[in-house]
């Protein structure tokens, strides 16, 4: 049941993105712009790390893409309250996890595609790493986007105007990616932002998928980060979950 | 005859920071299989959060429901199995086509794609729609989208629908197709319906019963002539003059003093 039910919910959703296929590239513009403009000024920089610079961005590019595309995610959600979607869906017997998993499967696979985009041109400026630790970074960008889109979906329902879900929204994204190292490691960082990012759990993220890059896959740093992005997820969902069984107070 | 909704001191509450806010302080009713039932209020009387908690959108925080025999509490998958509700808002997406939502209704409530598409067609035929089927929701005229708001919680063909100001917006013409199609409901299907409004022509004309809620609490029941005549003072009575003497918002003209003798 909860299979059929996500399916559908899920085919619901990726429709509506298709019909919106300009939105669906359009998502992909941040990072792109960041690797034409930003990404040559570090090819000459010492970063501290073993690779080229292109191994230290692009992961990095991908993990914010999923960042700010997910935090974002439940904006869908304000809309759809207004237009009573949302009750209407709670009020047949499908099943809750699934109003949830349909949603945030669709987010998982638009920025899954995004991040195939940004690598593609990602290649062509420079970026050579082994494929395996590219699919497991498209692994890492898909927990992130499911378990914020996750939190997002949650927070829209409680929150239900625009006016209060964007300032919150910036209020997290932008402190999150500073201090993730998402630009650049962290290990260039003095002690203190160095042990305040270890606060921030998309720090573990960046840091494992940077590993991937490298081809280094039995390391520490992907051990944290695969539990930290698993632990986060089953959080999210399991918090998602809860706002759409008991929404509406 | 068989009672297919009874609820007995159900009340909610709700936390918010000026304090606990008692949206329902306690509602106790009966409605009986087949029968049309108006549950009138003025604003804030808690109408919707009742219908909100009898579709189990909302828990309830004290008393108890049961909806088509199955409990609000322990079932509410029952509930929702039984029965329709059309939001004031309605509830379809503008952009996407009349039949993909139909359908995609369908097999939320479980129906396989062919059983779906083919239950689209009917309802699409029993709520004249079929030329509609291939708009968005969004190009649809104010009656049609209601027409297709009710079609979507007749999906499964429940025998509760709840309806919350069914009318509202609608053009006189579109209200009166509107009753046309609750009364063949009822009488062609047995559905219950549960209608709230705000309009006293519509539940003079349209309901079998009336519940008048005020406060939170039930604040008389009746069918609109007993209500005219106990409240209102003679059968003659308006609904209006009825409704005002019961919520207390004017004083009751009915038992007063003879003008002159």
């Amino acid at each position: 049941m909860l299979l059929h039910d996500t399916g559908l919910i899920y085919g619901r959703y990726l429709r509506q993105t298709l019909r919106s296929r300009f939105a669906m590239l359009f998502g992909a513009l941040m990072p792109l712009l960041y690797l034409l403009f930003f990404g040559p000024l570090l090819t000459g920089l010492p970063l501290g790390g073993q690779g080229s610079s292109w191994q230290v961005l692009v992961p990095g590019l991908l993990l914010q893409l999923g960042l700010f595309g997910a935090l974002f995610a439940g904006f869908m959600v304000i809309l759809e309250n207004g237009a009573g979607v949302v009750e209407r869906m709670r009020v047949t017997p499908v099943s809750r996890l699934a109003l949830l998993l349909g949603r945030v499967l669709r987010d998982a696979t638009v920025f899954v595609f995004q991040a195939v985009l940004v690598v593609l041109v990602a290649l062509v400026m420079g970026l050579r790493a082994p494929v395996p630790g590219v699919l497991i970074g498209f692994g890492f960008v898909a927990l992130l986007t499911v378990s914020l889109a996750s939190l997002s979906y949650a927070v829209a329902m409680k929150v239900r105007t625009p006016q209060e879900f964007g300032p919150l929204v910036n209020a997290v994204s932008l402190p999150s990616m500073l201090l993730s190292g998402l630009m650049l490691p962290m290990s260039l960082a003095p002690a203190w932002l160095d042990v305040l990012s270890h606060f921030v759990p998309f720090r573990y993220l960046v840091d494992a998928m940077r590993d991937a890059y490298l081809g280094e896959y039995a390391t520490a740093h992907m051990l944290y980060g695969a539990l930290v992005a698993v632990g986060f997820t089953a959080l999210a969902v399991t918090v998602g979950t809860r706002v759409f069984r008991t929404a509406g107070a | 005859m068989p009672a297919v909704i009874s609820a007995a001191g159900l009340a909610r509450t709700f936390t918010t920071k000026r304090g606990p806010v008692e949206a329902v302080r306690g509602i106790d009713l009966t409605v009986h299989e087949g029968e049309i039932l108006g549950f009138l209020g003025p604003n804030g009387a808690g109408k919707t959060t009742t219908l909100r908690m009898l579709t189990t959108l909302l828990k309830p925080t004290g008393g108890t429901a049961t909806v088509a025999g199955h409990d609000l509490a322990t079932d509410p998958v029952g509930v929702r199995r039984a029965s329709g509700y059309v939001a004031q808002s309605g509830g379809v997406d503008p952009q996407i086509s009349v039949r993909e939502e139909l359908v995609t209704q369908g097999r939320m409530y479980r129906l396989g794609k062919s059983e779906a598409l083919a239950r689209a067609g009917e309802l699409a035929r029993d709520l004249d729609l079929t030329d509609l089927l291939d708009r968005p929701c969004g190009a649809l005229s104010g009656g049609q989208r209601r027409r297709l708001d009710i079609a979507m919680a007749l999906t499964h063909r429940p025998r509760v629908l709840f309806l919350d100001e069914p009318t509202t917006g609608l053009d006189p013409g579109s209200r009166a197709d509107l009753w046309d199609l609750v009364r063949r409901l009822r009488d062609e299907q047995g559905t219950t319906v549960f209608l709230t409004t705000h309009y006293l022509d519509e539940a003079d004309a349209l309901a079998d019963r009336l519940v008048v809620v005020d406060q939170g609490t039930v604040a008389a029941e009746g069918t609109p002539g007993a209500l005219k005549l106990r409240y209102g003072g003679s059968l003659d009575a308006t609904l209006q003059d009825t409704f005002l003497a019961i919520t207390g918002r004017r004083p009751a003209p009915a038992d007063a003093a003879p003008v002159a003798v």
